[in-house]
């Protein structure tokens, strides 16, 4: 066999969205030697399609404070989130924003000259009493303008970026120590050893799973399914969240932003009907919260157009000046997709496939951990995880917006600084033993059999399919069995799928292999997680057990690829240096 | 629909080839985007980059019926038939629509596109009035998809030595920042005859920019800051 080409740094980073980027930052900074692999360019990850903003309770509009956006945060996860994680989040926001202005952030701006905030769901002022104003804007093009900041500001650091470049599997030791990672050129198709101390991933969600989407050709969990193809299980994979308004049978996100000026949602009959879901907060509840709302108008027959499919989210009233100056980016989407002006006509809209709040497991320290047989759960050595792959948990069932910029700064940041404290204590690299490249190279390999087989785009529209009819809004026990077995023939059928295309350079159906066998990894983690999960819990609803069970239930799920077995860890309910928020019925 | 597609795949072909492909089923409202995935799935070995679809992350530029664009945001309807795709002009081809953006992206990179402060760091966000950040808008929206600079003549020349309607685009963006603290810098950095001057306002990249912008007049601005600096 071929002697692979080998590159070593201390540190390596998959994936260059806001995690990524932000942890890199961190490190070169400190003098680390960074590897930032990506995919794709760096300002194409999909951080960049982010709106609404990032929130810290900066209180530049009105009263604020990092406990009561704490509170926030803990109900909008339906007590499922990590206290002491979430209030470390809350705590550090403020500092992480400013720290953004000061790299350049082009935020919106207040008369006063200081940051522009504005409302969004699931916040409020004392602990649920009135709506809070906590959302920092940069217009609606807030993940653009912080994805470009952040890379800019890594050029200026002179961090190392191997731009489109595929990683195939993470390498590690006989002690289970993570090495690195096999990566390929896209550009040209040779494979690359990285060599590094510590690993860490950042590569983000996997919003493919699912038909409509408001997430990117590339959100396909790569580095999620690396971690389970290592042996390191996914957490609180039946949370996804589905964003409330998404343009409808298109799946193009329209921020929740545009409630957050004041616009609302209207039925076939002209109703504001989130008036009769949440009486006190109407349009800026929880996202689950609308979702449900729009998928029950929907269902009992209140949908608008002639199929009677979607609802409409009216924004006009604001004026053209409004719509122009906060939301100009959704403008353009509507003229582009719809051929209409919002300034004047209705956007139609539906819950669309938008964020997995489950992911790879870590600390509040960016540490991926785990049980090992059996054991208690422990640190993974030399394995680091941030982002939206990455399951802190902050956002617990259900994620409050404008809080996933913030978790990529806070957990990018943490995990920078805990390799920063690895690399101190451990000077050299550790050998990396041939057969683990060996192994890594074998999933490239398996993809150059040649001959007759099913093409990879038809399983992957079949594997979308099934995700979208079988664990959606809301979910059953026998709908979701029925999907366990369709995903299983679907996985079946992956091994006898060939490819027409062997050559070498820039092979984006051999990429896309790739990324299909670690969707179809993650599906079995999604449907089996949400079948065993028999509540209603944040963005899980099931039809067939339709409240909060608190006694079973408050804890997290964990899925082992190894024989598709879930197992379950407790919820951390106690915060670093506040009172517990106990759970408590979550009304908006 | 009837397309002709530029194909060039170096480990199989010596040349490359305009092919002659039709799309039997196309929708109202599909973009040409859709349908480039539609006719991947008839051939897999079609090669383009794109990733978000709706116009943000700037991966999908490419020359449709002689005019840069992003795939995405470019409705079928309104093109010609048959259409004619090719890579972005000017760049050395890595595969059929699949470009080398390298000299693109050491201009930007070349530019100090980041944000220089020298006063000391405060502890909160750095004032600016709503009428300073408007001098942004139009300027911080670029998403490098480099189909301003690749319909650039001065570009194809000078892809090394003139810096390009994207990287100078950026230069303006800091310049006119009220918060950045490296105007002098800056400004010496273009400083000669190819990296600013070898625009001649050919207006190019105003004309194709996805997103509205025009690097045109971000160009005029930093040669009428020049001049006012040098008087």
């Amino acid at each position: 066999m071929t002697k692979i080409a080998k590159r070593v740094f201390d540190t390596l980073i998959l994936g260059a969205g806001g995690a990524g980027l932000r942890a890199a930052l961190q490190l070169s900074q400190a003098d680390a030697q960074v590897a930032v692999v990506s995919k794709v360019f760096p300002t194409r990850s999909h951080t960049v399609a982010a709106q609404g903003g990032v929130n810290a309770a900066l209180a530049n509009v009105s009263e604020d404070n990092w406990h009561w956006h704490m509170y926030d945060t803990i109900k909008g996860s339906d007590y499922l989130g990590d206290q002491d994680a979430i209030e470390y989040m809350c705590r550090a926001a403020s500092k992480l924003v400013y720290e953004l202005e000061h790299y350049g952030v082009p935020f919106s701006r207040l008369d006063n000259g200081k940051i522009y905030q504005r409302p969004f769901g699931g916040q409020s002022q004392n602990f649920g009493a009135s709506q809070a104003t906590r959302t920092c804007a940069a217009a609606d093009r807030t993940g653009h303008a912080i994805l470009h900041t952040l890379y800019q500001q890594n050029i200026r650091a002179k961090s190392h970026f191997f731009d489109e470049y595929f990683a195939i599997d993470l390498l590690r030791d006989d002690e289970g120590t993570f090495l690195g990672a096999l990566v390929i050129d896209i550009a040209t198709g040779e494979p690359l050893v990285i060599e590094a101390k510590t690993t860490f991933i950042a590569t983000g969600g996997c919003g493919q799973l699912f038909r409509t989407t408001t997430n990117a050709h590339i959100n396909t969990g790569d580095g999620m399914a690396m971690a389970l193809r290592a042996g390191v299980p996914l957490q609180d994979m039946e949370f996804f969240q589905f964003h409330p308004t998404g343009i409808a049978g298109k799946g193009m996100l329209i921020t929740e932003g545009a409630r957050g000026e004041g616009g609302y949602l209207l039925n076939k009959d002209g109703e504001r009907f989130m008036e009769r879901y949440a009486p006190n907060v109407k349009d800026l509840a929880s996202r689950d919260v609308v979702s449900r709302a729009i998928a029950t108008e929907v269902r009992e027959g209140r949908g608008c157009g002639p199929k009677g499919d979607h609802v409409m989210l009216q924004i006009a009233h604001l004026g053209a000046d409004v719509v122009k100056k906060r939301l100009p980016g959704i403008r353009d989407l509507c003229q582009t997709f719809l051929h209409i002006d919002p300034i004047d006509t209705a956007i139609p809209v539906f819950p669309t496939a938008h964020y997995v709040m489950g992911g790879i497991p870590t600390d509040r320290h960016g540490q991926v951990v785990a049980t090992f047989h059996d054991g208690p759960e422990e640190v993974v050595s030399g394995l680091y995880a941030a982002g939206e792959c990455a399951c802190v948990s902050v956002h617990g069932a259900n994620r409050l917006g404008g809080n996933s910029l913030l978790d990529i700064l806070v957990f990018g940041r943490a995990a920078g600084n805990q390799i920063i404290k690895h690399l101190k204590e451990h000077r050299y690299h550790k050998p990396l033993q041939e057969d683990a490249i060996d192994k890594a190279m074998q999933r490239l390999e398996r993809w150059d059999k040649k001959g007759e087989g099913e093409s990879v785009a038809t399983l992957k529209a079949e594997l979308k399919q099934v995700m979208e009819n079988h664990c959606s809004v809301f979910r059953t026990a026998v709908v979701m069995q029925e999907g366990v077995d369709e995903i299983k023939k679907i996985r079946e059928r992956l091994k006898d799928a060939r490819l027409q295309d062997h050559s070498r350079v820039f092979n984006t159906s051999r990429i896309e292999a790739l990324e299909l066998e670690n969707l179809v990894d993650i599906s079995m983690a999604t449907m089996l997680g949400a079948l065993a999960r028999e509540e209603s819990r944040g963005a899980h609803s099931r039809i067939d057990f339709p409240t909060r069970d608190d006694k079973t239930w408050m804890k997290h799920s964990l899925y082992h690829l190894d024989g598709d077995r879930l197992d379950f860890k407790p919820v951390r309910t106690k915060p670093l240096t506040v009172e517990t928020f106990p759970p408590k019925e979550r009304v908006y | 629909m009837r397309f002709k597609i530029y194909r060039y795949n170096p480990d199989t072909d010596t040349e490359p080839y305009m092919q002659e492909v039709e799309l039997k089923e196309t929708h109202p409202g599909m973009m040409l985007r859709d349908a480039l995935l539609a006719l991947k799935e008839q051939d897999p070995s079609l090669s383009f980059r794109h990733s978000c679809g709706e116009g943000v992350c700037g991966s999908d530029g490419m020359n449709i019926n002689g005019k840069n664009g992003l795939s995405c945001i470019t409705p079928l309807a309104e093109l010609k038939e048959p259409i004619e795709i090719r890579p972005l002009p000017g760049r050395p081809v890595i595969r059929d629509l699949v470009v080398d953006m390298g000299d693109f992206f050491d201009q930007y990179r070349a530019v100090k596109p980041y944000q220089i402060r020298k006063d000391p760091q405060k502890d909160v966000e750095i004032l600016q009035s709503p009428i300073d950040r408007d001098k942004l808008d139009g300027l911080y929206e670029c998403i490098l998809c480099g189909c301003c600079s690749t319909a650039c003549p001065s570009f194809w020349w000078n892809p090394k030595r003139f810096l390009g309607p994207a990287a100078l685009l950026q230069s303006w963006r800091f310049l006119t920042d009220t918060r950045d603290q490296a105007e002098q810098e800056r400004l010496d950095d273009l400083d000669g005859p190819y990296k600013l001057f070898r625009c001649h306002t050919i207006m190019n990249c105003l004309d194709v920019c996805p997103k509205g912008l025009s690097p045109t007049s971000a160009i005029g601005k930093i040669k009428e800051l020049m001049l006012k600096k040098a008087i």
